[in-house]
């Protein structure tokens, strides 16, 4: 006993060391089971009210360009609308059922030089954003809540190593993953393409919707560079995200009212 | 102004400065400063090394708080606060440094100070790089932003370091 107790009393400063190395890491690599370890402490309280201080005088400066943005969305929303409807006539609004709805969120901090990027939004709980739900922004697809507190949200940005997203080509309809690989910021990458599949620089990538976090046919990016394979079997391409996730500011969180009756059906198993 | 105060004043001050400045700089995706540290280098000599490291852990923890990294500053602060006692007294040039010693720009000496800051940002900036790619694919991609990371943590930090020896005047 004696010696035991000599023997942390001698080595304590590393056996404290190992302690709390192996406390880090474990919180490290559970937070890397991304989707589910929410990490809700992340966002919330403190970190969200101390972000929002700053971002509060960033916003104001940046009113103008943000406001024009949203200007030019609503246009073509507006235009959108007004094609529609002298093409069908609108059903009573009372009888819609409405799929996805988007709720409006600003971001208070957001980062895009890091390996894994992560954006804090000011819209939680309060608000109906729940875990799993997709961020878009004016120009497409940006992200995944990851973790929701009682006013903001954490959003896993496409930039990051599991903000891998399903997209489908808008010539061919051909699916395909895309992901992030870290450096520049503005591309991303789809990898494991068959060669009959053909791609060209500029070529349109939207959501494909098979994921029921984003509705179908949201932009996502265009092909800047293929990458023909060297053995002939797998391309891959380079592609540019149509939003700059730079100056990501005003985004909307989209909610999916059939999701709960989707997941019920993909779970459906056979038994034998 | 009391060590302790000093001290709280600094660790919130670095604190601020990561979260509100540093880390909305882009200067690309190599080069990621992180200068917090700076308050785990600047406590006094005769810290116990369980406090030393608790206080590693707890600027790791709070960085990671707002970064929405569980962990990984934590892991990598406590590795420097960990190899902290053995760089001082290679700084200080005694293997017993005095307990009332803080260590800074003018009381190591420029020279010693200079190996001191860089030798405790190679370990924490490795330590973190490597923990944040989490794998050793892309290694050239990585070491080239510790590299660089390193440089402009080192440059922020002597500025720093000038500045407050200055004032202090």
């Amino acid at each position: 006993m004696y010696n035991i107790l000599r023997f942390l009393q001698r080595y304590n400063f590393f056996l404290l060391f190992v302690l709390l190395e192996v406390v880090a890491l474990l919180m490290l690599t559970r937070s890397h089971t991304f989707q589910r370890a929410a990490m809700n402490t992340v966002s919330s309280g403190l970190a969200g009210r101390i972000y929002d201080l700053r971002s509060g005088i960033g916003n104001y400066l940046s009113l103008r360009d943000a406001n024009r943005k949203l200007l030019e969305q609503n246009a073509r929303l507006l235009s959108e609308i007004a094609m529609l409807r002298s093409n069908t006539p609108l059903p009573p609004l009372a009888d819609t059922n409405i799929v996805f709805e988007y709720i409006p969120a600003s971001v208070v901090s957001n980062t895009v030089h890091l390996r894994n990027n992560i954006f804090i939004i000011d819209k939680g709980l309060k608000h109906g954003v729940r875990k799993d739900m997709g961020v878009i922004a004016p120009q497409g697809a940006a992200g995944i809540v990851i973790g929701v507190s009682e006013n903001y949200a954490s959003v896993m940005s496409l930039l990051h190593k599991f903000g891998s997203i399903s997209v489908r080509f808008k010539n061919n309809d051909q699916l395909a993953i895309l992901q992030w690989n870290g450096g520049s910021y503005r591309y991303g990458d789809v990898v494991d393409i068959p060669t009959h599949i053909e791609m060209q620089p500029g070529d349109t990538l939207l959501t494909s919707g098979h994921s029921q976090v984003f509705p179908a046919g949201i932009m996502v990016g265009t092909i800047d560079e293929v990458t023909q394979s060297v053995t002939g079997s797998l391309n891959s391409a380079r592609i540019k995200y149509s939003v700059d996730f730079n100056r990501l500011k005003v985004v909307y969180v989209i909610k999916n009212n059939h999701r709960n009756e989707l997941d019920v059906l993909s779970k459906i198993k056979i038994h034998d | 102004m009391t060590e302790l105060l000093k001290n709280i004043l600094r660790f919130v001050g670095l604190i601020l400065l990561q979260v509100w400045v540093l880390n909305n700089m882009r200067i690309g995706s190599y080069v990621n400063p992180f200068v917090y540290i700076l308050f785990i280098m600047m406590l006094p000599a005769g810290i116990p090394g369980w406090a030393l490291l608790l206080l590693g852990f707890f600027t790791g923890m709070v960085v990671d708080l707002f970064m929405s990294t569980m962990g990984l500053h934590a892991a990598a602060t406590v590795f420097a606060a960990f190899a902290r006692p053995a760089l001082l007294s290679m700084a200080a040039g005694t293997s017993e440094p005095d307990n009332q010693l803080i260590p800074s720009a003018k009381s190591l000496g420029m020279r010693s100070w200079t190996g001191y800051v860089f030798a405790m940002l190679l370990l924490h900036h490795s330590a973190l790089f490597l923990l944040e790619s989490f794998s050793f694919a892309g290694l050239g991609y990585t070491i080239l932003r510790i590299v660089l990371s390193i440089m402009f943590s080192g440059f922020v930090i002597m500025m720093l370091s000038l500045f407050f020896s200055n004032a202090r005047q």
